[in-house]
């Protein structure tokens, strides 16, 4: 057994060999599939992080009335606790609010100038709420704008965020869309390109396989080499496309963090290294092995 | 060992061979003989199994032949060595590797390989040539390398169909002596040929087909064209 499988490598080497100009065009095909594939996969793990870090600035701001008592708020505040679409509720009094007014402008000397000219705090108490679930604020505003809520409740904010997200959401939705549109053209070409390679070196073998049917080679001997040089291409695309991409993922990825705070590319492509490279070669290998067992179950028939 | 039994071959309403019947039994060298067109290659065809007859069965030691499935036939054709007109080797190896190349085939250790490679060689006498490629060759030691590799599984028979038609007169007995040895060796021996010259000289069995029909199987035969 291990001697026949040493035979079908060395013969599949040869394969290979033999027809080496049109296997590396080949591979040039496979490597341009995988980098389209393994891009699309990163490019949905940046737009997942892209997508929560904006998330996680989500909230819903209640803002109430300046003459709202703060046992109210309070009130308010633990009825919200308890239901199970918050995930957290802060109470900022109006003390706080102005403080934390005053320390993010305190670079502007208007701004300051006249707060210390104020003889009361013009600010309001509010309460933000974060959601477990995102989709869940609307429930949750919808909540709040009840009749009772409306003699301390001045104002709830929060639509404009969602639209945000909604937006981001759909682009990258749409990127993904085009992403897999264009894995799928280029995964036809390839298996054509890799068809028509095998049935070239079936072909400039078939006085071989003419001698291996006359002598009695197995069926697995006359094809295993077709299959293993298969193989050989899917693991060439996928190894070099990793190699290829790893400096541009490395230069990048200071980039995408200023755009998308959290998201380490570099760390992320390193950590999940074994993982990109497994799919990558599931990917090509696939390619390989059904475009080479196409072609020889239909050349290769007993 | 080989049973052609009541088998007729057509092709596109043309009879190539018309209800034939015969036995080889072991040990035997049958000359099969006849003009182009008589139906020799087909006859060998349907033996090795490349095609299957319109009617009748073939069957070759414990296999039935026309009712082979294809993953079957690897089997079937380790028992056999086959050598042809054209000789079938492998151009860009040379006269060891073309004979290692059938042994890796068949799925032979690496040890037997390398022994009886060279024996098989030594046997056809082209020790001396062994590391020649093919195009370096005379068509004579070409068809030596033939029949080494037909030999080098041990197969129960060697089938030649004409193998001596691309060769001058010299190297042509070169040849037949050597399946004479390979038949005194113990090796049924099937020759399929329109040469009457060998066939007379051999004097061995002759089944001689005409339009597709057997018309004589005699001991010790001659061809007599018609």
């Amino acid at each position: 057994m291990v001697t026949a499988v040493y035979r079908i490598i060395k013969y599949g080497f040869q394969n290979f060999w033999r027809n080496r100009l049109v296997s590396i065009a080949t591979i040039l095909v496979l490597l341009l599939s995988v980098i389209v594939f393994l891009g699309l996969l990163i490019f949905a793990a940046v737009g997942r992080q892209a997508v929560s870090a904006i998330q996680d600035k989500i909230d819903i701001s209640v803002y109430f009335k300046s003459n709202a008592p703060e046992d109210n708020i309070l009130k308010l505040k633990n009825v919200l606790e308890k239901l199970t679409e918050v995930k957290a509720v802060e109470y900022i009094s109006k003390d706080e609010a102005l403080k934390i007014f005053a320390e993010r402008h305190k670079a502007d000397e208007v701004i300051s100038q006249a707060l210390s000219e104020l003889n009361e705090n013009p600010l309001t108490a509010s309460l933000n709420i974060k959601a477990k679930d995102p989709r869940k604020y609307a429930d949750i505003a919808a909540y709040l704008e009840a009749e009772s809520f409306k003699s301390v409740i001045d104002k709830v904010s929060y639509g404009q965020n969602q639209v945000v997200i909604d937006r981001l959401a759909k682009i990258i939705s749409v990127g993904k869309q085009a992403g897999i549109l264009l894995t799928i053209v280029l995964v036809v070409i390839a298996v054509i390109v890799v068809f028509n390679t095998i049935l070239l070196a079936i072909y400039s073998g078939r006085e071989e396989i003419s001698i291996m049917r006359l002598v009695g080679a197995s069926n697995a001997f006359i094809r295993g080499p077709y299959i293993f040089v298969g193989i050989l291409y899917g693991f060439l695309a996928a190894f070099t496309a990793l190699v290829l991409l790893s400096p541009f993922i490395y230069l990048a990825s200071p980039y995408v963090e200023i755009f998308i705070p959290g998201m380490k590319l570099w760390s992320y492509f390193l950590d999940n290294f074994l993982r990109l490279f497994g799919e990558g070669l599931l990917f090509s290998v696939g390619i390989g092995v059904v475009s080479s067992l196409t072609v020889i179950r239909r050349y290769l028939r007993d | 060992m080989i049973t052609f039994s009541n088998v007729s071959k057509s092709y596109n309403h043309s009879d190539i061979l018309k209800d034939i019947s015969f036995k080889i039994a072991p040990k035997e060298f049958v000359s099969v003989v006849g003009r182009s067109g008589a139906g020799k290659s087909t006859l060998i065809r349907l033996l090795i199994a490349e095609e299957k007859p319109t009617k009748g069965r073939v069957i070759f030691g414990h296999y039935e032949v026309t009712k082979l499935k294809g993953r079957e036939l690897p089997e079937l054709r380790r028992h056999m060595g086959i050598i042809f007109q054209d000789f079938r080797l492998l151009s860009q190896k040379t006269a060891y590797e073309n004979v290692v190349f059938a042994m890796e085939a068949a799925g032979k250790p690496q040890k037997e390989i390398e022994e009886t490679a060279l024996q098989v060689l030594d046997l056809v006498g082209l020790h001396g040539k062994m590391a020649n490629f093919i195009h370096e060759l005379s068509g004579g030691e070409k068809q030596r390398v033939a029949i080494a590799r037909a030999m080098v599984n041990r197969p129960d028979v060697i089938i030649a169909d004409e193998p001596t038609g691309n060769l001058d007169p010299i190297n042509t007995w070169g040849i037949i002596n050597l399946l004479v040895k390979i038949n005194e060796l113990g090796t049924t021996v099937l020759l399929a040929t329109h040469n009457k010259e060998i066939v007379n000289q051999l004097e061995r069995r002759v089944v001689s087909l005409e339009d597709g029909r057997i018309i004589k199987d005699e001991e010790k035969g001659k061809y007599i064209l018609m």
